[in-house]
Order: C-alpha cells, then structure tokens, then sequence
C-alpha cells in the first residue's frame, strides 16, 4: 500500500513488527500490545519507533510517551468507523502530539480532506489510484464550515475579514 | 430567508464537483456499490425498491418561491414530474437516474440548495420550528441557531462517520412543533433568570425499534457555548457509541445504557476541556448570520379587514378555521396548504402545484414558504384581506383541504410502495383512512387527531408519537399493523401503548374506525382531544371496543 506524505508517495521508513517478531534496527511500528510491553524500554533505542493504536482504546494512554514516539498510526477498520477521527483530534490538539500522525487501514480518497483537517500527516492508502490522486483531492476544498486544530480559517472568519468580497446575494 | 453569499456557493459548487467525481468513478467501476454507498448516502441519494431515491434538504423548512420552482424543475425534468416532502424538512424524488443526479444537484445548487447529510451516518439537516420567525410566542428565531449548527456540522471532519445517523432539531415556542423530544438532541431556545439567551439540552430521544422520549442532560446552556456543548456531546457518542450492532447504535442505546446522568458526567469532563476554543461563539458571528435572515417590510393593517367580514363562503370559514394560524404581526396570518388530499398519498406536490405555490407566494406571502414535518407546506405572511382569494387559488390546485391536525392529516412513510426495508404498505392504508373520514363536518368534530403510519419497524412515519399509531408488519407472508394510541411528539410528548393484537390491512381503517367512535362516546367535553381521553381513561376501553366483535 503507498504511504502518502506531503501529499506525494514516499518510501516507508518504518518496518512493522508482528506480535511474535523480535524487533529489528532501525525505525520500526509497532503494536499497541508490544509496546506496552516495555514502553521505556523500547523508547531508549537508538531508532525511530512508532506505535499502532488500536481505534477502541483510550488515546489517554499513550500520554505518558508522546514526547518520545516518533509516529502514532491509527486504524479505520472500514472507512465507515470515524472513531479514529477523535482520536487523531485529541492527539493534535489535547496531547499536543507533534509526531507523525498515520492513518491506515481502509484509507480512501474521499476521506483524505477529514483526515487533513483531523490532524493527519500521513496516509497508508489503499488504492494506487487515490494516492496518486492525492494531491487534487487534498485541494478540492477552499470553505471550511467548523474550526478544528488544522488552523484553517473557517467560512465565518472568512466572512468577518473580507466582508466587502463575501458580498450578499 | 437565509442569503447564500460568495463563500457558501463556492462551497456548493466543491461539493457538487466532488458528487460528480464520485458518480464517475462507480459507473466506471472504481468504486464498489460498498465503496460508494456512503458517500452517495452523505450526499442524500439511497437505492429503493426500483430506482435511486434523492432526498434534497431543506434547512430549517424555509423556501423561496425561486427554490421551490427550482424544485418543480428537478421533478419535471430528473423525476416523474411530482416531489414527496417528508417528515424532517426534506424534499424526496424517488425515480431519479444516478447519472443524471450531479446534473440534479448543480440545478439546485444554483439556488442555494443541496442534499448534504441528508442521509447516512452523520449529522443530518438541522430542523425546526416551520412556523419559525412568525409565530408570536417564540423567544427568538430559531433558525439563526440552526444556521449556526448547520454551518457547524457540514461536513465535520471528525463527525462524519459516526456509529449511526444523528439529528438535531430546536424549538423557541412553548408549544414544540420541531419534535424535539424524539431526536438525538433536542434543543429548546430560553432565557435564564439574568435575561441571557441559551438552551435546554435533550438527549437521546429517538423511535425507530427501540423508541426513546429524550431526557434533559443540561437544563441550561449559555448561547455562546452550544457550538462546544454539542461537540462534546459528539465526540462521546462518536467514540463509545455502540458500532457492533446498526439497530444498537443511536446514541440513544448509549444514553440508555450508560444512564443519562453517567451520560451527562461524560459529556461535562468533555465539554470543560474545549468550552473556551475557538468553538466559543462571538456576538459578531451571530450578527452576521442573523443580518442574512431578511424578513418581510411588513405593512400597517387591519386585523379585522373587510375582505374577511364579506367572505361567508362555508367552505371558506372551514377553512379559514381550520389551516389559519395567528401572526406575530397585526393583520398577518401565516397559512397551512394540505398536502393531505383526499384519496392522495400524503405529502407529495407535483411539479405543476409547486410551481403554483411558488406564484402565489410571490404574490401573497412575500416569496417565502415554509415546510413541516407534518408534510404540510405554508405561506408564513399572508395578509388577512387577501385569504379569501389567496383561499380561492389553493383550492384550484387542490392544496386548501380543511383538514390540517384532523384525523385525515396523516404522517406515512412511502412504505412497500417504494422503500425496500418496508413490510408493508403504509400510502394506501393512509389514501383509505382520509376516504373514511372526507366529511369535513365529522372529522372537525373529531378535533385535532395525529394519526401516523410506518411501513416498518423504523418509523419513519413516527407511528410511536401518533396520537392513533399504526405499524405495519410482516406475520407469515401476510401484511398486519399494530395499533398504539396516546402517543405525540408535542412538548407533552409521549410513546403510544399498543392496544392488543395485530390485525389484517383489510380491518385496519374498521379499526381506527372503532377507536374514533369510542372516543367520541367517552371523551369528557368536545374539547377534550383524543389524546387527553386517552391520557384520563388509559387503553382497555378502546381495546373493548376494538376487539370486542373480532
């Protein structure tokens, strides 16, 4: 599956390790339950780690670590569970999480403006076709209605800062 | 009405560019019916029995007489030349083709309207009071906070896919004519005792298989912080909202089952974290919404005109009594047009009768028009002098039936007819009832009587809150209803009590039939509503009667 940063394909750094596997050098994502395994001790390493976080537990939980994980990837078990939506929030603008923030799992193109505005930076997509579309779709947005952590101005804001181009019909 | 400026129509047109996208992209076949089924559900487009089914919003219920022909277009030119208006503020067309629905949409879009959240598992279209702006016991306009949430919810990046459909409606009237008390929240407008406006927050109300009266979480919540208040609300129901289960999903279940003071505890821990975010409303922010709501110059006049006093037409007075309701200004009235003909299926206008509408609102109500979910249009600002002929051209196109809140202005859902969940017909069992009771004579004796129909265990038809509610089910390939009386979805609202066994389609108006007489033999005055009766006496005598000789 292509990962999409930046808006354009990259090379993953990270390698995943399965439950049973030792962990290798380098940059690696790993699962929730291995981690929690030895927090401390896995973030002593001399590499990059990650950790995937399952989309029914407590973000709360990996407040403790924030400040050493270096990516948090979060699960869309079908595109159709926003749970991970809250979760990415809660992580930007409640935690401060400054990491790279991952959506995977059933990641598709019309998601990838919910997931932009929820704080993601980083997109495990499923399709070749909505990855390499990544960077339209990204734009096809100019209004925003609601205020997230994103930092873009919303419909209002624009309204009240240009009142003369926002002109009645 | 609410004016479109720069920004909202530039919005419009994103979305409709994206619509148009997606529907290339599954008649190409790159994305599956799954893949697509939610995105064309955001975008108010469902699979029925036999074609597509659009289901255009219609925020808050207030038209213009321009987006109203708008949709006579869509009907005459994408559909069968006819529209059904439904219970919450939308407009349906249900023979629309896929291909030709981005083109449908940009129509619309050109006036100002849209299907957004109109369905699937997000915020649905914020509704209200139809009588809104006009009705003279209000605290404010209620639709300057649907607007707000409106805005607010329109494609929530967060709130998008969330366990299962959410639906907020608001009142400011001591009488609820938005059912507030059966949506997922139910707002109600109030000032506290310092004078400052703010909310009284439901939650957890709902029909559907597992119907719910809504329960006050937050008997007050300041104006400024609603925005706040309802995305904390949100963000608990979004994350432990019940996902393994669709008919356990609503936050309804989880309200219930975690108990609505747990409920409440939740919501507050999440609400002090984001109370005093950039969700915090300005005095500017509302100003402008509320400078885009533009209301009638409203003329001096009498409020006894001699048109009036001269028209002594009988069909007129019954009329004139029956779907004519006070103003908040002198000499105005706001008017009711039946889309409950009889021998009609409830709701629908065809593209010639909106058209009609629409002209006369140009000329009789300042070009506005509003909808309730009682599937009725009205004209909110009427000059008293002009009812009697503004009275003469409804009848011409077939909308001035004196029949509004009487027994034969029935709620029905499109039932077997068109909807593919649907167990059995719900249209003509409602076409039969309002043959029973044509005679306008015995139905205005009968007095205000809700009777609401539901093809099925979802209730789209409300049939828990008819004051007479039927449900029609599926026992052994065979269609039979279920009959509750005592229910309503007014401020007193309450879920109806099945009086006994289920009985065939064929016996289903004898039924309602014997409800109707035992309640004129039992009630106290002829004032005492039906509902009232039953409230004071219970079930078992209208069960004696019903089943008595079956």
């Amino acid at each position: 599956m292509p990962l999409v940063k930046n808006t354009t394909i990259v090379a993953d750094e990270f390698v995943r390790v399965a439950d049973e596997d030792s962990i290798p050098d380098g940059p690696v994502l790993l699962p929730a339950a291995r981690f929690l395994v030895d927090p401390d001790g896995v973030l002593k390493r001399n590499a990059k780690v990650g950790v995937i976080w399952p989309n029914n537990k407590p973000i709360a939980e990996l407040a403790p670590y924030l400040d050493r994980l270096a990516a948090i990837a979060l699960v869309f078990p079908t595109f159709r569970d926003g749970r991970g939506y809250s979760q990415a929030r809660l992580l930007r603008e409640r935690f401060g999480f400054r990491g790279e923030l991952r959506a995977i799992g059933q990641v598709l193109r019309d998601q990838f403006v919910f997931m932009l505005r929820a704080g993601f930076d980083a997109f495990e997509v499923k399709k070749d076709s909505d990855a390499a579309a990544f960077a339209d779709v990204a734009k096809r947005y100019s209004v925003f209605y609601q205020p997230t952590g994103d930092g873009r101005a919303t419909a209002t804001r624009q309204r009240l800062s240009h009142p003369a181009e926002a002109a009645r019909s | 009405m609410y004016a479109y400026d720069e920004i909202d129509r530039t919005f419009l047109n994103e979305r409709v560019s994206e619509f148009r996208d997606q529907v290339q992209r599954r008649l190409a076949g790159e994305l599956t019916e799954d893949e697509f089924k939610s995105l064309r559900l955001m975008n108010g487009v469902y699979l029925q029995l036999h074609a597509y089914m659009f289901r255009v919003a219609i925020p808050y219920g207030t038209l213009s007489s321009r987006q109203l022909r708008r949709m006579a277009h869509v009907a005459r030119k994408y559909d069968r030349g006819y529209g059904h208006f439904t219970t919450r503020q939308n407009i349906q067309y249900n023979w629309i083709k896929l291909a030709e629905l981005p083109d449908a949409m940009e129509d619309l879009a050109e006036v100002g309207i849209h299907a957004i959240q109109t369905s699937g598992n997000c915020v649905r279209n914020v509704t209200t009071d139809q009588w809104a702006g006009v009705v003279p016991d209000e605290v404010e306009d209620p639709r300057v906070w649907a607007e707000v949430l409106r805005q607010y919810t329109t494609l929530h990046p967060e709130f998008s896919f969330l366990p299962r459909k959410f639906k907020i409606a608001i009142t400011a009237s001591d009488h609820d004519r938005a059912a507030i008390k059966v949506h997922d929240i139910g707002l109600r407008i109030l000032r506290n005792d310092k004078g400052e406006l703010g909310f009284e927050v439901l939650v957890g109300g709902g029909l559907g298989r597992t119907p719910f009266i809504g329960k006050i979480i937050k008997p007050f919540v300041h104006a400024r912080d609603i925005i706040s208040y309802v995305e904390a609300v949100l963000r608990v129901y979004n994350q432990y909202g019940r996902r393994d289960n669709i008919y356990k999903a609503r936050i309804k279940i989880l309200v219930h089952e975690l108990g609505a003071e747990a409920f409440a505890r939740d919501v507050e821990t999440e609400w002090a974290q984001i109370r005093d975010s950039a969700l915090l409303i300005d005095d500017a922010m509302v100003d402008d919404i509320r400078s885009r709501f533009s209301y009638p110059a409203y003329e001096k006049l009498s409020d006894t005109p001699d048109e009036l006093k001269k028209a002594d037409d009988p069909r007129f007075q019954a009329w004139l009594q029956n779907s004519v309701a006070p103003h908040k200004e002198p000499g105005y009235a706001i008017v009711t047009l039946s889309l409950k003909p009889v021998g009609g299926p409830p709701g629908d206008a065809t593209a010639e009768q909106m058209d009609a509408i629409a002209d006369l609102s140009d000329r009789y109500s300042f070009g506005e028009l509003r909808v309730g979910h009682e599937q009725n249009l009205a004209l909110p600002n009427v000059a008293k002098r002009d009812l009697p002929a503004l009275w003469r051209a409804l009848d011409k196109i077939g909308v001035a039936t004196p029949n509004v809140n009487l027994v034969t202005d029935i709620i029905a859902c499109p039932g077997l007819d068109y909807c593919s969940l649907a167990n059995a017909r719900s249209i003509p069992i409602a076409q039969e009832l309002t043959r029973r009771f044509a005679d306008h004579d015995l139905a205005s004796m009968i007095g205000r009587l809700h009777v609401n129909i539901s093809g099925c265990i979802n209730a789209c038809g409300h049939h828990h809150v008819g004051h007479i509610g039927i449900l029609g089910v599926e026992k052994n390939g065979e269609e039979v209803y279920q009959i509750t009386i005592g229910g309503r979805a007014d401020e007193k609202a309450e879920l109806g009590v099945l009086i006994g066994p289920a009985v065939k389609y064929a016996e289903v108006a004898d039924v309602i039939e014997d409800i109707v007489e035992a309640y004129l033999a039992l009630r106290a005055r002829p004032d005492e509503l039906f509902v009232d009766t039953v409230k004071r006496l219970g079930v078992e005598p209208f069960k004696e009667r019903v089943y008595a000789t079956r």
